[in-house]
């Protein structure tokens, strides 16, 4: 197996290329199991906020509406303090650690409405905090030459992590009498043993301490005035302008094929089955052929499934295709995306850039999925895809330049 | 840390950790799962006919979950206990509805009860069981399921209702294929909380475009009209003059809900006595009375009772007990 090959340092002295670093694979490792903890408690949370505690409709959409608007402001704060105190891995063990109590936090939580809301915050708060300073150490520890194949096995790791964590909380369900605390005791403990192989496993690279003036706020806001930073982050956020996110993707389909609503969750295990398979083929491909090249292939597959969904053609094998493509976009953008940004980032401030481009997306897609339910209920479905479909298609070559002019210096 | 201990020692750690870890876990699991059997209570035939009782949903230690009723003027008092599991119950004119888990999965199934609580039919519901009435008739079922995918689906939730007519055969599979008067029908149209004037007409909360509505419903005609903003969970009394519900308090439902009753000749909410919030669809036990269940803890809960009109206090009806239903209207 690939990823057994990998993990012996003996085997290191293969083509430089060829190896990852160990922190990579950990970084994985603690992934997949944050992510089995994470969606343990995604998918029994409506279960247990309706059934158990028996709350009302308004009540859980109050609840899960409490988004990451907060957190994206947090993710910048925690990249630049990660990069500052040169404690990228303490930052996200914050991240993760937050994460991993405020599942016992739920627990203590009981039946309060404002102290569930608190501990999710906190939660997705954590999250935010992580996402950055790991990605971060990816980079800083892997050769720019393989950071696509770096992204794409952490991201398959990733993915892998979040197709357990459901079955792993039906079957605590079934062997508890489904006793949902324990749920959230089980999934606690899992991201307890996540934080454990962070902090045991994971390396922060410690580069002899720049001189105190490169990382500074205003050294954090001059990365806006790198002329490919800017064109990274204007190509990024564009392509974000253009997804509509995955829940307007699957409700069009189900309401498109008239799928029973109890299937509705296989579909986002399609796409996630091809993002899984095809994260390091295409990661590999993007550090063989250019990043740029990949992330714009990406989006190219999105355009397809606007158009699939955007057009007549019905039947199971155009929701297969329709999936496929979706898992494609994804393998080809998510953690690629990272790898085109990283080797643009002076190393001192790669935590507070890599951030910048998320955060940017993430505000982007929130941007225009609020747009799309609009555009929906101007027109209908149908109307809001070809408008984003006709969007997407004038962001793409637009995004091209951008993306292909930050490549170049 | 990492870079002071050597490989082999930290992955001992790791691994100590992880079967420390794993073993408080699976501890916690087996406990859990042996919770609720300690106390076995005997299932005794429970009548679910109409009569002077209580139908609800014990939540006592013993016999948790299951059906069970009391004597109407003696609530406190001993309960029969049936040996049916449900998560939600409601009976009236003999005939009875059950949401119930459906195997050991996250699924779950609608049960049509006679009136000695024995299942005549069932059918899977797809989500997760809110609220169930049946018709006064006893003709007419009605459920709300809550339907919601994980984290996928990018924060949204939606509510099915629908329902059964066994004099016709009829069925509703959502109301969100009415025809919708008084309000814009959006893409995040959702309805809960039924409750039945007669077989055809009906009551029910719309939420369209962040609104939450009172509409009266005819299932002849496949329409709802809106009748009030801010009216959650209706219960019409067995005068069908009034409409108990919940009430989000300043509109906003993050604030919690004042349990009032409307007045459908004049539209004249009177808020009740019970000042906690309430987030259930209540019960009429005779005109003059509302029932409804109050949590206590995430397991836990117990049925109180409130004068209608606004006086008095709300008292403890039934302790370790929900989903109430009076048998006798």
């Amino acid at each position: 197996m690939y990823l057994a090959s990998v993990e012996r340092p003996a085997a290191g002295r293969a083509d430089r290329t060829k190896r990852l670093a160990g922190t990579v694979l950990a970084l994985g490792t603690v992934s997949l199991i944050t992510d089995v903890s994470s969606e343990m408690v995604s998918a029994i949370l409506p279960l247990y906020l309706i059934a158990g505690l028996g709350l009302s409709p308004a009540v859980y959409g109050l609840i899960d509406g409490l988004y990451t608007g907060a957190t994206a402001l947090l993710r910048l704060v925690g990249g630049y303090i990660a990069d500052r105190a040169r404690r990228r891995k303490t930052v996200a063990g914050i991240g993760y650690g937050l994460s991993a109590v405020m599942k016992f936090g739920l627990l203590a939580a009981g039946a309060s409405v404002p102290w569930i809301s608190a501990a999710i915050i906190a939660d997705r708060a954590g999250k935010g905090l992580r996402t950055a300073p790991r990605d971060a150490l990816i980079t800083l520890s892997t050769p720019d030459a393989s950071l696509g194949r770096a992204f794409g096995v952490h991201r398959a790791m990733d993915t892998a992590g979040a197709f357990a964590g459901p079955l792993v909380a039906l079957a605590v369900l079934a062997a508890s009498g489904q006793a949902y605390d324990s749920v959230f005791v089980v999934s606690g403990c899992v991201a307890l043993i996540g934080v454990a192989v962070l902090v045991l496993f994971v390396r922060d690279p410690r580069a002899p301490r720049p001189p105190s003036s490169t990382v500074s706020l205003g050294a954090a806001f001059a990365l806006l005035r790198r002329r490919p930073v800017r064109m990274l982050l204007s190509g990024a956020v564009l392509l974000g302008l253009s997804t509509i996110g995955d829940g307007f993707v699957y409700l069009i389909i189900q309401k498109r094929e008239a799928i029973a609503t109890g299937w509705f969750p296989l579909l986002a295990v399609g796409t996630s089955l091809a993002y899984l398979l095809l994260a390091m083929p295409l990661g590999n491909l993007a550090d063989r052929v250019g990043r740029a090249p990949v992330v714009l292939g990406g989006y190219a597959a999105l355009l397809a499934v606007y158009l699939l969904l955007g057009s007549g053609f019905g039947g199971p094998l155009t929701v297969v295709a329709i999936l496929f493509l979706y898992g494609v976009y994804y393998a080809c953008t998510d953690g690629v995306l990272m790898a085109l940004a990283g080797p643009l980032l002076p190393a001192e401030l790669k935590t507070t850039g890599l951030a910048l481009v998320q955060t940017g997306q993430a505000l982007a897609y929130l941007v225009s999925s609020v747009l799309f339910g609009l555009a929906w209920q101007w027109w209908d479905a149908n109307g809001a895809i070809h408008a984003f479909a006709l969007l997407a298609f004038v962001m793409l070559p637009v995004s091209a330049v951008l993306l292909r002019a930050a490549r170049e210096h | 840390m990492s870079t002071d201990l050597s490989l082999r020692r930290r992955i001992l750690l790791a691994a100590l950790v992880t079967v420390v870890l794993l073993g408080g876990a699976v501890a916690y699991v087996v406990i859990a799962g042996h919770r609720g059997d300690a106390p076995a209570a005997a299932a005794s035939a429970v009548d679910a006919g109409p009569g002077d009782r209580v139908l609800f949903r014990n939540t006592a230690a013993s016999g948790y979950g299951r059906v069970a009723t009391v004597a109407r003027g003696a609530e406190a008092g001993p309960r029969k206990l049936s040996g049916l599991d449900c998560v939600r119950v409601y009976a009236a004119a003999g005939r009875g509805i059950c949401l119930r888990p459906d195997g050991p999965l996250a699924t779950y199934q609608l049960a049509v009860l006679d009136s000695s609580l024995s299942v005549a039919e069932t059918y899977p519901v797809v989500g997760v069981p809110n609220r169930a009435r049946v018709s006064p008739s006893g003709n007419v079922l009605a459920w709300t399921v809550f339907v919601t995918g994980d984290s996928y689906n990018g924060g949204k939730f939606s509510t099915r209702a629908g329902m059964i007519n066994f004099a016709t055969g009829e069925t509703v599979d959502s109301l969100e294929l009415f025809s919708v008067t008084g309000a814009r029908k959006t893409v995040d149209i959702n309805f809960w909380g039924v409750t039945f004037a007669d077989d055809q007409h009906f009551y029910a909360t719309m939420s369209t475009a962040g609104k939450r509505y009172l509409v009266s419903g005819d299932v002849g005609t496949q329409s709802v009209r809106t009748l009030a903003e801010n009216v959650e969970c209706p219960s019409l009394s067995p005068d069908r003059t009034r409409i108990a519900f919940k009430e989000a308090i300043g509109g906003n439902p993050a604030k919690g809900w004042r349990l009032t009753v409307l007045d459908l000749a004049t539209m004249r909410r009177t808020p009740l006595a019970e000042t906690r919030s309430v987030d259930d669809q209540a019960a009429w036990a005779g005109n003059d009375t509302i029932i409804y269940g109050v949590r206590r803890g995430t397991r836990d809960s117990d049925v109180w009772a409130v004068p209608a009109d606004g006086s008095g206090v709300a008292r403890l009806l039934i302790p370790d007990a929900e989903s109430p239903a009076a048998l006798w209207d």
